[in-house]
């Protein structure tokens, strides 16, 4: 039993963290229709854009941090300016076609630029078994995850302050609700989506460290990007909810499965697992759990 | 002044109902297809087969089959990579169980059994829509690759898990395994595209071919006005896995001769097919030639260019490669995001017209 439980308490981060990378896919969709396969490239762009400027240069990591958010900015300026707004009232798949272009860009672009060896990744975040949870109820947790866990709530309510409070936040749920009545009350969609990217960027980021402080950083980081993908349809496109539970029930059902059903048929099933997960889930809810109804009209 | 159909009158519904109603574009692909049979064998030698032609002829293949599912039936699907180990790893099946079997039998019963796999995956795809779908199919890529890759009974249990082609011949001619000529691998890969090539293009003329675009524009209308969702999109879907997995099969007998399927079946391929699918146009068979055409030649360009040309290290001219891949594919959606083939109707237009501006 005890067992079990750790199972699920190590399943609940892991699923932490593919929400994280999840939830960046989302505000995209949800502000530009734009289902944006690059983004596990821009955690691994932006992790090593972290990391190498901290090996550079030298500065302590906060002064980094903050740097790669210009950085990240900047580049969500430059795929509006550059990309998208070439391609406006293209068909969907067109769109997704172009991120995996961009997802290719700077996959080359970060290792031209920062090499393309391991960086391990060290600002002092712990690691190791927690102390206090192993002394009281003999569970092991990684200290790690737990930060990770902290870390993502903190970003999830940030964001929802600033989806509910603020005036850009208000403009940009008026834009993911109805492109052209918020064209018309005067929002403008450039700066939206260059505000929207920005964001994904900087929320990349921040899954970029996380995942970087546990494996290092190196190129399999952009891989989680299909890591990402179960939660997204799981949990709806749309739906930041959605990508968080997503994300727990996946990682959950990942840890639990690898476990209980692995060794029945050969092991390594965690690949694939969540994709299978997520079908089922889809065949009863074909938009996910928190997604919007799909309401088809001729 | 050369390519104008003026004069040529169509006086039977045979005649206007041809797959190149204009004389030009008859002869034109009649020479074409001439070359490519009769004179093309005469020349190609191992380098050109193995780097060039062959990725072509197969690449080709799978975008024809891709492009049947996405760009006619309109279900996006990132599972090629998958449905192409799976024609690859029931013609290893075949060529092992029955040793008696002609090699062409072979590819076409893998087509069939890929095809079968196809449509077990297709079935969400009357309830899921969209990117949903996408994301749904990728559970047939990692999952197919993972049961390759983890039961034996597939690769026959051997040691390292991969799987190497035994010697098969057609006509007396050896066409797989080391020591099949270069020709001869090449006459079977084209003559498996050029008929496949033109049974596709006659099947989308036709009454299937007519459902897949309805559902493709819009399912809801398409299911009012009497189109059956559920024979149309898994017939899509059939039809598509069928030349992939002929593909897929191919490039193991033929062009590889002995693959490791986490290498070889990757998600990647599956990637790179839907690149050369759009790349050369949705709903275009030309097109689906184009794009792998395009995709197969530019990345050999590239290294060329680089390595031999501007004596960059390989390594480093990997990572520019990604790059310039990258770039690549986002300017050419750009300029064209209707791909390769709208790019030669354009072109016809113009010859059409020419030399008067209009």
């Amino acid at each position: 039993m005890l067992f079990f439980i750790e199972t699920v308490l190590s399943g609940l981060m892991a699923g932490v963290m593919y929400s994280l990378v999840a939830l960046g896919f989302v505000l995209i969709f949800k502000a530009s229709g734009i289902f944006n396969f690059a983004q596990g490239v821009f955690c691994l762009f932006a992790a090593l854009t972290f990391v190498g400027i901290m090996e550079k240069t030298g500065v302590p990591w906060p002064v980094s941090f903050v740097l790669t958010v210009g950085v990240m900015i900047a580049l969500a300026w430059a795929i509006e300016r550059f990309l998208l707004s070439h391609l406006v009232n293209q068909e969907p798949i067109i769109l997704f076609m172009a991120t995996i272009g961009l997802a290719y860009f700077l996959e080359g672009f970060g290792d031209l630029l920062w090499g393309s060896d391991v960086k391990p990744l060290d600002i002092g975040l712990p690691s190791g078994a927690s102390d206090w949870m192993l002394d009281t109820f003999d569970i092991y947790v990684e200290k790690l995850e737990v930060v990770a866990a902290v870390v993502a709530a903190a970003l999830v309510t940030g964001l929802a302050i600033f989806f509910q409070k603020t005036r850009i936040g208000r403009a940009l749920r008026a834009v993911a609700d109805d492109h052209q009545a918020a064209l018309s009350v005067g929002i403008s969609l450039r700066t939206i989506w260059v505000i929207v990217w920005s964001v994904a960027g900087i929320v990349a980021l921040v899954a970029g460290i996380m995942w970087g402080a546990k494996s290092g950083v190196q190129f399999s980081l952009s891989l989680i990007a299909l890591k990402a993908l179960p939660v997204l349809i799981l949990g709806g496109f749309t739906s930041i909810p959605g990508a968080i539970v997503g994300g727990l029930i996946i990682g959950v059902g990942e840890k639990v499965a690898e476990i209980y059903l692995g060794p029945f048929v050969g092991g390594a099933i965690e690949n694939w697992f969540a994709y299978m997960l997520a079908l089922a889930f889809l065949l009863v809810r074909p938009q996910g759990l928190f997604g919007e109804r799909i309401i088809e009209r001729v | 002044m050369l390519y104008r159909e003026a004069g040529q009158f169509k006086t039977t519904y045979d005649a206007d109902q041809a797959i190149f109603p204009i004389a030009q574009d008859r002869w034109a692909v009649i020479a074409f297809a001439a070359i490519a049979f009769l004179v093309v064998p005469f020349f190609v030698n191992d380098y050109w087969t193995n780097a060039v032609l062959l990725p072509l002829l197969i690449y080709g293949l799978a975008a024809l089959g891709l492009n049947i599912l996405v760009g006619y039936c309109g279900q996006i699907s990132l599972g090629t990579g998958g449905f192409m180990a799976v024609g690859a790893f029931a013609s290893y099946k075949l060529m092992t169980s029955f040793p008696e079997l002609n090699i062409a039998i072979v590819v076409l019963l893998s087509g069939g059994a890929t095809a079968l796999v196809g449509v077990m995956f297709g079935l969400p795809s009357l309830r899921i829509k969209g990117f949903y779908l996408a994301v749904a199919t990728l559970a047939a890529q990692f999952f197919l690759v993972w049961l390759f890759n983890k039961v034996g009974w597939f690769y026959n249990y051997s040691a390292t898990g991969q799987i190497s082609v035994p010697e098969r011949s057609i006509f007396g001619l050896v066409v797989t395994g080391p020591t099949a000529a270069p020709w001869v691998k090449y006459l079977f890969c084209l003559s498996f595209l050029a008929l496949f090539g033109l049974i596709a293009k006659n099947v989308v003329r036709g009454r299937i071919g007519r459902n897949w675009m309805a559902i493709r524009d819009m399912d809801i209308a398409a299911e009012l006005i009497g189109v059956r969702p559920l024979q149309t999109k898994l017939s899509a879907f059939a039809f598509s896995s069928f030349y992939v997995g002929m593909a897929g099969s191919l490039l193991f007998t033929i062009y590889l001769g002995a693959i490791e399927v986490t290498e070889v079946f990757g998600i990647n391929v599956s990637f790179l097919v839907l690149f050369m699918v759009i790349i050369g146009g949705l709903g275009s068979i030309l097109g689906s030639f184009l794009g792998a055409t395009f995709l197969v030649l530019m990345p050999i360009f590239l290294k060329n260019f680089m390595v031999d040309g501007l004596g960059l290290l390989p390594v480093l001219a990997k990572h520019v490669e990604i790059l310039l891949m990258g770039l690549l594919i986002m300017g050419f959606l750009i300029v064209e995001p209707h791909g390769l083939a709208r790019m030669w109707q354009i072109l016809k237009e113009k010859f059409r017209l020419w030399p008067f501006p209009y």
